[in-house]
């Protein structure tokens, strides 16, 4: 397998969208034929992290890069930054506003979740300089 | 149990996906919250919610559910449906409470997602 590399544009605010880019990574994985719980952590982590920056962040874009060994996602925006990492990935911690809970969102279990889901993440903010998530799963016995 | 199954006890209207009600749900799962059906395991569920938006399709089709009910006679927009229709994800609503509906499915045999990973109903 060659490697592949596909951006998609995450656009802020927009919850008409909000959510497609993630299953269109489901998509393109399941036709490459990768098993079934690789598919489901790499799936629920970008639908995550698009939601993060959907709710949360600027315009952004997701990158996918499929590798033998390695899927990775990349996701940057341009949004206000997480001003505490070590606090975002508490469990439980939320800013989500009340508009957002009721969508069915903020139990501040997003980066928890996707830090359960991946098996490397790296998180790189500043105030007010973006974010930017690196996602990494091992595929087969690739490390 | 077959979605068909599902929609006689709970007495349901079917959205979409009449042709689906033969497809195979392994388990149930009750929820508003969709950061939780992200973090348990649920393939190859039910979803019942009360929540009608874009995010319940979108996040049911991220955690492979097979099919929605809409509790208490709710009913999404025809755009929420649409995109239902895209994702071949069928929609049901019932005229039952989240908690009667729970209880109907549980009483017919429908287990929650617990039972699929330990083995016991029970367990946590």
């Amino acid at each position: 397998m060659t490697d592949l590399t596909k951006s998609f544009p995450v656009k802020a605010k927009d919850f008409v969208k909000a959510g497609e880019v993630s299953i269109e990574v489901q998509e393109l994985l399941k036709s490459v034929g990768f098993p079934p719980d690789l598919i489901r952590r790499v799936s629920i982590c970008a639908y995550e992290s698009e939601m993060n920056v959907v709710m949360h962040g600027g315009d952004g874009t997701c990158q996918l890069t499929v590798c033998p060994k390695h899927i990775t996602l990349e996701m940057a925006d341009d949004g206000p930054g997480i001003e505490d990492i070590e606090l975002a990935l508490q469990e439980g911690y939320s800013t989500a506003t009340p508009e957002y809970q009721e969508m069915g969102f903020g139990a501040g279990m997003g980066l928890p979740n996707i830090q359960k889901n991946a098996d490397e993440l790296e998180v790189e903010s500043e105030k007010g300089k973006g974010a930017r998530l690196k996602i990494t799963f091992h595929v087969g016995d690739g490390s | 149990m077959k979605l068909s199954h599902i929609k006689e006890i709970l007495r349901a209207q079917v959205l979409t996906g009449d042709s689906q009600l033969d497809i195979t749900i392994e388990a149930g799962a009750a929820s508003d919250l969709m950061s939780d059906m992200l973090t348990g395991y649920n393939p190859d569920t039910v979803l019942l919610t009360g929540l009608c938006n874009a995010q319940a399709i979108r996040t049911s089709v991220i955690a492979e559910v097979k099919a929605i009910v809409f509790v208490r006679n709710k009913w999404p927009a025809p755009d929420v449906i649409e995109l239902a229709v895209k994702h071949k994800l069928p929609l049901l609503s019932t005229p039952f409470t989240m908690f009667v509906s729970c209880g109907r499915l549980f009483a017919q045999g429908l287990r929650g997602v617990e039972g699929r990973v330990s083995g016991n109903v029970d367990s946590p």
